[in-house]
């Protein structure tokens, strides 16, 4: 379909958690138009330019003339001073002061109110498959709360033989589980959707993170209470903060014995930004599924249409009808390093890494290319390798100062391979929002810079 | 005594907590009956077949009074507002309350998605506004005012009428009127599990091939050049040692990476041959077009309509487009633009002589 002016409009449309204006969108459009962006032309105009083309922030490691690096030569004072005590800072560790750029972080513009936004997890800077709690993604609705957990009751009620109440005394009695799983917004990557919108990976991707939850699997529980378990085909989670956030789940799922009542992560109670006391994991499942302050489940024979379920993370598809009560992550993957708004310092050696993740199972592999999807090899798959968990790959890639478009694609062990933009646009339109997991470029230009870039 | 008393009793209560939950024996002593009051207190769930509804009633006329002391600071007073949250309201038409699909949501050029334009049951509007409403007072409306919260906001969408009493008597009829209530499938691979009978199989199948898979890479889509420090310094957002660091976005990027040398500019790509007007060339190199059109309002004004307004004034329009602005031709704005002086001031003159083509 053309609008007036003969854009293509399905590409236009904005999302409504986007960040770029309309304006930017058809510069985006008309620039990809004009092919001023093209590829290999511009490395041909770059290469015109100047051979020596300067690197960018060029610092490097040189080899001293003489004498020697005084980062050697002059004894620091850390190692000829006395240092600090134990348990400094209140008996809780914080990172490095060096650290602290590593933040989760906001998108500018994206929402109006900071109770009901997003933060960002920065990905370009974590390392493994563990998302650190206080860097893992936000999502509220309605504003967070530090419950306390003495006060705090879970009740079991619905199609069940007695409705059940429990104290967070007597969950954490319960035989515990504890599993590795990534939660994912079901609108992480959405602005991406129609148009690159967004410069780094910490906001194209930045609504997933992996923990090890640690709590009592929710089948326990449902039997306690003598849940009609053949005739209750859904559950109901409820949180208890202001929002009472609503979200159905397949019995089936809770059946597998997946779905857990979570009090722990990483080792540590979960933060109250991400539910403490009590959450909900459905491992696989959009995070929005994961309820928080987890309050109340309930036990029915039909679905319950709440309103994230019936006007949010519906997919809106060309003929105008919501696939309604999407809610797995498909598999997906993003390189990590280097990606969107990193500067490569110099030529020579280095390790491509990134993450994948599928809500269906296993990652069974990634593959990496350099060159915008042309040619791939296969990535190394770091252990642990669990199902419905991050996992990270890495990849070895001498750079030649080129321009270059860094992709992974990943298979699970459905044998579902990754989609491109192009497929999934092909599947499901241009004005969806949720559940994106095409396939992400980053182009590393001959500065060293590196662009966040959709291919086509 | 007092003693044996209290053992005594205690063992009652347990062999009372032990007879409920005979259902299973695995774990005595976790978890007790909830009363009739506690669940009473937070069941408050409504399903689409309106199970959990409490009963009541409310008018449109009370629930606009509702809405504007209580609703209308966030969402408008008709329902309309983008200010804080997406509009409620909007977007639909008396024949989509016939069709049951909304028509706008085929069009590809329809800007934005209200509410009411998506939501296909009214249960979930009164669940929602029930449990999470006024946003800084949630759960603070009785049954009859949430009644009538949702009368009024039906009444916006021309889905009840303006004399309405909305109630747990006739709120199925009214679910039958929903603008979008035929708008909703489940025929896809993407719920968890089996019960909506869904497809298997996911409908994307991409092909993991490993070699000359496609013919060039081509880049369609990146950020302009204004975005670049939009999200402020990437250098600050990034580990300060590592194989890479972040990009400084506070200065432009040919500034960034050029250390004192200007030959790293990038070749700016020659205009279309034999062009009448070498202004009319710029307009298409520096996408002046993509919002813009001769003789009609496209996102921004048209340039006739800009030479009108500006006859003579080369130097005003110059700076216009060099700094952006908003406001003098309608809502959207229009973002600041990088294109060399010479160029803008050429374009600016053309637009003060009379945008001749």
């Amino acid at each position: 379909m053309k609008t007036p002016d003969g854009t293509q409009s399905g590409r236009i449309q904005k999302a409504p958690e986007n960040f770029l204006d309309r304006d930017g969108i058809r510069t985006v459009i008309a620039e990809s138009k004009t092919g001023r962006r093209n590829f290999i032309r511009s490395a041909f105009a770059a290469a015109a330019a100047g051979a020596a083309a300067p690197m960018a922030l060029a610092q490097g490691n040189p080899v001293p003339t003489e004498g020697g690096d005084p980062n050697i030569l002059n004894l620091p004072e850390h190692a000829t001073g006395l240092g600090q005590g134990v348990a400094a800072n209140n008996g809780y560790g914080v990172p490095s002061k060096f650290e602290s750029n590593v933040q989760r972080r906001q998108s500018p513009g994206l929402t109006q109110t900071t109770q009901a936004s997003v933060s960002f997890a920065p990905l370009q800077s974590l390392f493994g498959i563990v998302t650190p709690s206080g860097l893992h993604f936000e999502r509220h609705h309605q504003g967070w709360w530090d419950i306390d957990p003495s006060k705090h009751r879970f009740m079991i009620n619905g199609m069940v033989k007695t409705p059940k109440v429990f104290t967070m005394d007597e969950i954490m009695r319960l035989p515990s589980v504890s599993r590795f799983h990534f939660i994912e917004c079901g609108a992480n990557t959405a602005v991406e959707w129609g148009n690159v919108a967004v410069p780094t990976v910490q906001y194209t991707h930045g609504m997933v993170s992996c923990s090890e939850f640690t709590g009592v699997p929710l089948i326990t529980l449902l039997e306690i209470a003598g849940a009609d378990l053949k005739n209750g085909k859904f559950v109901l989670a409820e949180g208890g903060d202001g929002s009472s956030m609503t979200r159905t789940i397949p019995m089936s799922l809770i059946l597998s014995g997946e779905v857990l009542v979570a009090y722990g992560q990483n080792g540590e109670m979960l933060r109250p930004e991400n539910g403490y006391p009590l959450r909900l994991i459905v491992p696989g499942i959009q995070g929005v599924s994961w309820v928080k302050y987890l309050r109340r489940i309930e036990v029915g024979d039909k679905p319950y249409a709440a309103k994230d379920e019936a006007v949010h993370y519906m997919d809106l598809m060309p003929d105008g009808q919501h696939r309604q009560y999407t809610n797995i992550q498909e598999c997906k993957s993003v390189v990590t390093t280097p990606s969107g708004g990193q500067v490569l310092l110099d030529k020579g050696f280095y390790n491509i890494t990134g993450l994948a993740w599928s809500g269906r199972g296993k990652i069974q592999k990634v593959d990496v290319s350099v060159d915008g999807g042309r040619n791939w090899r296969q990535a190394r798959l770091e252990t642990p390798v669990l199902s419905k968990a991050l996992t990270r790959f890495n990849i070895d890639w001498v750079w030649d100062g080129k321009p270059a478009i860094i992709q992974s694609r990943a298979t699970d062990d459905t044998g579902f391979v990754q989609p491109t933009y192009k497929h999934l646009r092909a599947a499901r339109g241009t004005r969806s929002i949720y559940h994106n997991n095409a396939i992400q470029s980053w182009l590393v230009q001959e500065n060293g810079e590196v662009k966040n870039v959709q291919v086509s | 005594m007092s003693k044996f008393r209290k053992v005594i009793l205690t063992t009652a209560l347990l062999a009372a907590a032990g007879f409920a939950s005979a259902q299973s024996t695995a774990y005595p002593g976790v978890g007790r009956p909830a009363t009739t009051k506690e669940v009473a207190a937070w069941d408050i769930d409504v399903r689409p077949d309106f199970k959990g509804l409490p009963a009541g009633s409310g008018s449109v006329a009370q629930g606009q009074d509702l809405w504007e002391a209580k609703c209308a600071h966030c969402h408008g007073v008709f329902g309309e507002s983008n200010e804080v949250f997406s509009p409620l309201i909007g977007g639909t038409t008396n024949d989509d309350i016939k069709t049951g699909n909304v028509a706008n949501l085929k069009r590809a050029d329809f800007p934005g998605r209200t509410t009411i334009m998506k939501v296909a049951t009214v249960s979930t509007l009164w669940d929602y506004i029930n449990r999470a409403m006024p946003w800084t007072a949630p759960k603070s409306l009785k049954p009859d005012e949430v009644y009538a919260v949702t009368a009024y906001l039906l009444s916006l969408a021309d889905v009840v009428p303006e004399n309405f009493v909305l109630s747990d008597k006739n709120i199925a009829e009214v679910q039958k009127r929903m603008p979008n209530r035929n708008g909703m499938t489940t025929q896809h691979a993407m719920w968890a599990g089996k019960e909506f009978n869904g497809t298997a199989k996911p409908d994307t199948a991409n092909v993991a091939c490993m070699k000359d898979c496609i013919p060039e890479a081509k880049v369609a889509s990146m950020l302009p050049d204004y975005a670049r420090n939009a999200h402020g310094n990437l250098a600050d957002q990034n580990r300060l040692v590592g194989q890479q660091h972040g990009a400084n976005t506070a200065v432009p990027e040919n500034k960034s990476a050029a250390t004192g040398s200007s030959a790293a500019a990038p070749a700016a790509p020659k205009p279309a041959a034999k062009v009448a007007d070498p202004a009319l060339a710029l307009l298409g190199k520096h996408n002046c077009t993509a919002c813009h059109a001769q003789n009609t309002k496209v996102v921004g004004p048209s340039f006739s309509d800009i030479a009108k307004k500006y006859p003579g004034k080369a130097e005003y329009l110059t700076g216009k487009i060099k700094a952006g602005g908003a406001g003098v031709w309608g809502p959207i704005p229009m973002p600041a633009q990088s294109a060399p002086e010479a160029d803008i001031k050429l374009i600016a003159n053309w637009l003060a002589a009379g945008a001749a083509k």
